[in-house]
């Protein structure tokens, strides 16, 4: 598959975005000016970049509670992501859902989701609801490897190959759940086993390689798009931070050696190498892309800290949607 | 002509999603066996014949992802109605009901909206043990951002299955089981019953019984044998659990100054205690008596016959309940 340079510039700019968000927020987070839980992306970059790089703008994703990544992917504004991690009124939320829920719906982004494997049966519907339109829209359904043990999992894949609808399973395998590795809690190496079981074609990818997500997703979605039912990706990756935080709690998990074997392969700085190698882009063009989005970054760390709190009339606001003018029962229970 | 014509409990219910299918492209129902099969209450009977496998669609047995697929398909602008069997199952996707679909709007800040109707079918009475028999709306009515509705006759229920498809927020229409063959007039034209409004079953002096679904039925013939001792029940039915019409039940305690709650959900932590909770609050010293609750005992529903009859509350429950409230008077000062 041919990827045009425009298209290679897009990925690494999704991948460079996501890298500096996060790099960012761990920080504010170090230095307690985030509240909350903080699930960092940093090292799954090319899952998320290459998969949204194969979208729409009108397709949708739901994401997990690592879910930064995949609203960056999708064209998450800076800005208002940063406001929402440290709880501000011009959140995306408007302060109400924080890291774990922070979601752009005008973006077909359906919510980070603090309940893991939550997110599957939601693409499912959205995927019916895109047949249903016949609009040509697709869903995709971020997960990880150990979202793959939960019974929503099973009962979203088995759905979405029954009813054969417009769906993509993007699987994030980073070998652990949490805390612990994925040797310990299911005895298949392989998630992609998986999808045999519900019908449908699944492929393994090199998750530290944007280009190879990118084309299996291509396909993928295409798939979907003309009707040939759902798929599921693999993609092999790894977090670089621990699964809430940065050090948290100074838990020790996982071998130095294996972190440092992961990052050999960044997914970036790999990328780059590439794009210079293949005479796609030079390392002063590369330089000048980090340079701008740090500055990007900058401004949103400004915006947030600038923007005010919610003020506590808003506790009751939004946890109904008003049905008719007429309709006086939203808001005014206590 | 049209104005005498009779339809079953759940005539009303398939009669309103059918014409909010007509006015509606944008509803669809999905659920296990109400396809060709119709439910297994007969609830969905004939729909697929007239909207098709495109809009009326047999699920795998998959409670969660029957949820998911609401959540999913009304979150990106459709109307679902997502059918749970027995409300029993409600516990299977519970993560869905609870975690997702009555929050995303709130934790989204605002910007999304879940125009979906989960229907079920809640009651026991049938001999169906502890697992096909519960009445779990308190559990329901706790959760903010969910609306709960349990009609108690076919008028209701008609009324409020048209206002909970077109309710721009997750609804819960319960239907009871045994009310399902229940057949009263009902217009043929499409009208709404707005949630949230109860409904003055029978104007009373005396006593106030609040009861809803089928243990609004139950207080209608307790009313009419107290009566004929002389004493005149009002009996409210809220129709709607979740928003609750307290302005109702409340007005009506300082009209009556004694209350009885009736539901067949068992007593502790049911909408009974919320209920005399409210009324307490707002019309303390209207009281000449304290709120009695009537619901069943804690226990999980009972197979046989010979233990559920005695189980679930009935006409003459709410009899010994009222006549005993009926014998308490408060000295006010």
């Amino acid at each position: 598959m041919e990827i045009s340079t425009t298209k290679q510039f897009d990925l690494h700019r999704r991948m460079v975005r996501i890298r500096l968000f996060e790099e960012a927020a761990g920080r504010l987070a170090e230095a307690n000016r985030l509240p909350g839980f903080l699930h960092l992306y940093v090292g799954e970059e090319a899952v998320a970049s290459g998969v949204c790089g194969a979208l729409n703008d009108d397709d949708h994703i739901t994401s997990t509670h690592r879910g930064h990544g995949h609203l960056v992917a999708k064209g998450g504004d800076f800005n208002r992501m940063m406001a929402e991690l440290m709880g501000k009124a011009t959140g995306y939320c408007k302060g109400k859902g924080g890291s774990m829920h922070i979601s752009d719906t005008s973006l077909g982004m359906l919510g980070a989701n603090g309940i893991v494997g939550a997110g599957s049966p939601i693409a499912v519907g959205a995927a019916f609801a895109n047949r249903y339109r016949g609009r040509g829209q697709v869903a995709v359904a971020f997960f990880g490897d150990g979202s793959t043990n939960i019974g929503a999992f099973h009962e979203a894949a088995n759905m979405a190959c029954a009813l054969h609808l417009p769906i993509v399973f993007a699987c994030e395998n980073n070998e652990y759940g949490e805390f612990t590795p994925r040797h310990k809690t299911m005895a298949i190496t392989d998630i992609v086993d998986r999808a045999a079981g519900y019908g449908m074609p699944g492929v393994i990818v090199d998750g530290m390689d944007v280009i190879a997500v990118h084309e299996a997703a291509v396909e993928a979605v295409e798939r979907a798009r003309q009707g040939g039912g759902p798929s599921l990706i693999e993609a092999k990756t790894y977090r670089y931070y621990n699964h809430h935080g940065i050090q948290n709690l100074g838990l020790k998990y996982r071998p130095d050696e294996e972190v440092a074997a992961w990052k050999q392969r960044d997914p970036i700085f790999t990328f780059e190498d590439r794009m210079i190698e293949n005479g796609v882009a030079t390392r002063e063009k590369v330089d000048e892309i980090w340079a701008e989005l740090r500055q990007d970054i900058e401004t949103a760390i400004q915006f947030a800290d600038d923007s005010p709190y919610p003020t506590p009339d808003q506790i009751m606001v939004d946890v109904y949607t008003k049905s008719s003018t007429s309709d006086t029962t939203v808001g005014t229970k206590s | 002509m049209s104005d005498e014509r009779k339809l079953s409990y759940g005539q009303a219910f398939n009669e309103a999603v059918s014409q909010m299918m007509e006015a509606d492209p944008d509803v669809f129902c999905a659920g296990e066996d109400i396809g060709a099969f119709g439910g297994v209450f007969g609830t969905f009977l004939g729909l697929q014949a007239k909207f098709g496998e495109h809009r009326v669609v047999d699920t795998p047995i998959s409670e969660q992802a029957i949820v998911g697929l609401g959540v999913g398909a009304s979150v990106t602008g459709l109307r679902p109605i997502v059918d749970l069997m027995f409300m029993d199952f409600i516990c299977v996707a519970l993560d869905q009901i609870v975690n997702q679909a009555a929050k995303l709007k709130y934790m989204f800040g605002g910007e999304a909206s879940l125009p979906m109707t989960i229907t079920t079918a809640g009651g026991g009475g049938l001999s169906a043990a502890a697992q096909h028999s519960q009445s779990l709306e308190a559990l329901l009515c706790h959760i903010p951002g969910l609306k709960v509705v349990m009609p108690s006759n076919p008028y209701d229920m008609k009324g409020l299955m048209i206002s909970c498809i077109k309710d721009n927020n997750p609804t819960v229409m319960i239907k009871h089981k045994r009310l399902l063959g229940m057949s009263a007039v009902v217009p043929t034209e499409a009208y709404e019953i707005p949630l949230g409004k109860g409904n003055i079953l029978r104007p009373g002096t005396d006593v106030t019984i609040v009861a809803y679904a089928r243990m609004a039925n139950e207080a209608l013939i307790a009313a009419a044998e107290l009566a004929k001792e002389g004493i005149e029940c009002e009996i409210i039915d809220p129709r709607t659990l979740q928003p609750l019409d307290t302005d109702l039940i409340v007005d009506s305690a300082k009209k009556t100054n004694r209350v009885v709650v009736v539901h067949e959900a068992v007593r502790f932590g049911g909408l009974g205690g919320e209920i005399a909770s409210q009324i307490q609050e707002l019309a303390f010293d209207y009281l000449d008596a304290p709120v009695t609750r009537i619901g069943a005992p804690f226990s999980p529903v009972p197979f046989s016959p010979a233990l559920e009859q005695h189980y679930i509350p009935d006409a003459k429950t709410i009899l010994a309940g009222v006549r005993e409230i009926m014998q308490r008077n408060v000295i006010r000062g």
